[in-house]
């Protein structure tokens, strides 16, 4: 994958670019693409994959006037449109999927293929999504991965917490990054996008680790129930961060949108 | 110097083991732990702590604004300053402050503080806090990284309310409103002085430079861990080329304890002390900064948040919190060369003295706030003779003032009967 610069509107955006095939466009969650990075290097062996970051996200320029839900939506419809993609298969992970749904119920002639990996953009009173904004960095593994050991030696593999260059450093990432992902996603991650999945017309998956527990798997028949045209695979043995944890199971599902 | 007695109104009845048994004092704080009932005693002890303070030559009392907080029962600073209003008669009324993104429409408190200045006959000193990230965002769920725009909005909307004398539209990103026009308007004109609570954001330095503010850290670090934050804010006063570096462009909120000696300090305030620092700033550090809500150059200069290291102290013993000057605790001449040394070395003019400290009883609050009163204020009165005729940090009350219960006799009243018949 190769990190590339792209003009829009509002600002300059960053984005990964690689593979031949039909194109994708990929969507990060509020995390951002560092996890992901090894899952984009596979998904591109069967499709053209460009994976913009959020304004904000990485090296990327922040945009102040991205604020609310219809700011981004509008925003990453003119990164497609800037990409000179057409119709692409659009997938988007957490917060990415909340903002590909978004891009697909505002213009539902324009995406006929949607997959959403563990989508943001639905509440649920009984089974709220976690608030990973007030969690340190030392719990997130729990409810990120389904192997927690695993996961927290990924993270711990990224920089020493105790080192206190790396610390300002990861919270200067951390306030670009879940600072631009709060305004979609805090305090609640729902912005009345439920009232809006009808309008899909993709053929929609929505895929989902079983051991989620960022955003438990119950939001996946929320998701089927309000698109018209939606499958739910559910893949075990994974947690919220599927494309990390399985990237082959979740390539083989997004596959069959071909 | 202006000296204002501060009353947080902690919750005195935490368990000895709250800590080792709760998430977080602040925020998911255990709701059954508060006691209602135990809780009408409290809040007017507390009011009467206030009132004691402003018959004893401080120059304000102050008050403040907590959301979900076991340590600081305000969540509306205005009720409480509204019954200060009618119970004192010469003492500054400090609102330190209202958060003024908080309110829907904001122009709420441009009308409270009107309210309260007319009440109080030009007593008000408005505070207007961003809020920490535990008030503004995750209790009352202000979006971090929109908290600064929208704060900003808020101030722009009251200073014109109070401002404009005929009504006008407010066409803003987060208020719209046809009809601005405010009833009552402040005394004070053009407005209340404004004093600006902040935690280290270099934004809000600049804010209280350019507008003519004052910026106060309130603090429970002590002066000596406040040092580096107020140098700079200092450094940024001679950067903006203020006019002048006056010391009443600051203030800072300090832990007080006076006794006779400085082994009675220890004896007398030492479980009190500890409640504090132990008990009610155990604060999940996960709260204190909301991703967004600081900005990265803010970050980047390194000032954290004052709650996530405290909170990592493990029962903070008191010989080195009054020698890491967290707390100024001693005889009364122990007690001011540590004020002077704080005074100095932060160049303050405005001192929130933090007197009432966590589950401290009323007699012991009264005995350390009288020696405060009567043997160390006078003695740090003269710090700044050359700033002595700067008026702009501080309410300028009507000279004559109404008094509360001055209703005509009933004699007077019942001889309106009759008359025409």
């Amino acid at each position: 994958m190769e990190l590339k610069t792209l003009a829009t509107p509002r600002v300059p955006v960053r984005y990964y670019e690689g593979g031949t095939g039909q194109p994708l466009v990929f969507l990060h969650g509020a995390g951002g693409l560092d996890l992901d990075l090894g899952f984009l290097d596979s998904l591109a062996t069967k499709f053209h994959v460009y994976a913009p970051l959020v304004p904000g996200y990485g090296d990327s320029e922040e945009c102040a006037e991205l604020r609310d839900m219809l700011d981004f939506t509008l925003h990453t419809w003119d990164v497609v449109d800037r990409l000179g993609v057409k119709d692409p298969v659009l997938v988007g992970f957490s917060m990415g999927g909340m903002i590909a749904s978004e891009m697909a119920a505002i213009a539902p002639n324009d995406i006929s293929r949607l997959a959403l990996i563990a989508p943001a953009g639905l509440w649920l009173d009984d089974h709220p999504v976690a608030d990973f904004f007030s969690m340190m960095p030392y719990e997130l593994p729990k409810y990120l991965f389904h192997d927690a050991v695993a996961g927290a030696k990924a993270f711990q593999a990224a920089g020493d917490m105790s080192d206190p260059k790396f610390l300002q450093a990861f919270l200067v990432q951390n306030a670009r990054q879940l600072g631009a992902a709060g305004k979609i996603l805090f305090p609640i991650p729902e912005r009345g996008l439920s009232s809006r999945l009808y309008r899909i017309k993709a053929r929609t998956l929505v895929i989902w680790g079983e051991s989620d527990k960022l955003i438990p798997p119950v939001y996946a028949k929320a998701f089927q129930r309000a698109i018209p045209r939606a499958d739910v695979v559910m893949i075990p043995e994974a947690g919220h961060v599927v494309p990390f944890e399985k990237p082959a199971e979740v390539i083989s599902a997004i596959a069959r949108l071909q | 110097m202006r000296f204002t007695w501060f009353n947080l109104m902690p919750w005195p009845y935490l368990p000895a083991d709250f800590r080792e048994k709760n998430h977080s004092v602040w925020v998911d704080i255990n709701s059954r732990l508060f006691d209602p009932a135990k809780s009408h005693e409290v809040y007017n002890t507390y009011l009467d702590l206030l009132e004691y303070a402003g018959k004893l030559g401080f120059d304000g009392i102050g008050v403040n604004e907590h959301h979900q907080n076991a340590y600081g029962l305000m969540p509306s600073p205005n009720l409480i300053a509204a019954s200060l209003a009618r119970r004192t008669d010469d003492v500054a009324l400090v609102v330190l402050g209202a958060s003024i993104a908080l309110y829907n429409p904001p122009l709420r408190v441009a009308e409270e503080f009107a309210m309260l200045d007319c009440i109080s006959g030009g007593r008000l000193v408005a505070g207007f806090p961003v809020g920490t990230s535990m008030d503004t965002n995750y209790c009352y769920g202000t979006i971090p990284g929109l908290t600064r725009e929208k704060y900003n909005e808020a101030h722009d909307l009251i200073k014109r309310a109070w401002a404009e004398k005929d009504p006008f539209a407010f066409n803003g990103r987060y208020t719209k409103l046809r009809y601005v026009n405010p009833w009552p308007r402040p005394i004070q004109q053009p407005h209340p002085p404004i004093h600006i609570p902040g935690g280290g954001s270099v934004e809000t330095f600049d804010f209280c430079i350019d507008n003519t503010y004052s910026y106060s850290y309130l603090s429970f670090g002590g002066y000596i861990r406040g040092k580096a934050l107020m140098q700079g804010y200092w450094d940024r006063v001679a950067e903006r080329k203020a006019p002048d570096t006056s010391p009443y462009r600051a203030g800072f909120a300090q832990t007080i304890c006076v006794a006779e000696t400085d082994a009675e300090a220890e004896r007398l305030y030492k479980q009190h002390v500890s409640y504090f620092y132990n008990r009610c700033l155990h604060v999940y550090p996960g709260f204190a900064d909301a991703p967004g809500y600081r900005t990265i150059k803010t970050i980047q200069k390194g000032i954290l948040s004052q709650y996530a290291p405290l909170t990592m102290f493990q029962e903070l013993p008191w010989k080195e919190l009054v020698e890491n000057g967290s707390v100024i605790a001693g005889s009364p001449e122990t007690v001011r060369q540590r004020m002077e040394d704080l005074i100095k070395s932060l160049h303050v003019g405005n001192i929130f003295c933090l007197m009432q400290i966590g589950d401290m009883p009323a007699d012991k609050c009264m005995y350390s706030t009288r020696l405060f009163a009567e043997k160390v204020l006078p003695k740090l009165r003269n710090m700044f003779p050359e700033y002595d005729n700067d008026q702009r940090f501080w309410c300028k009350p009507l000279p004559k003032r109404a008094v509360a219960g001055n209703l005509p006799a009933e004699s007077q009243v019942e001889s309106l009967a009759g008359v025409d018949a």
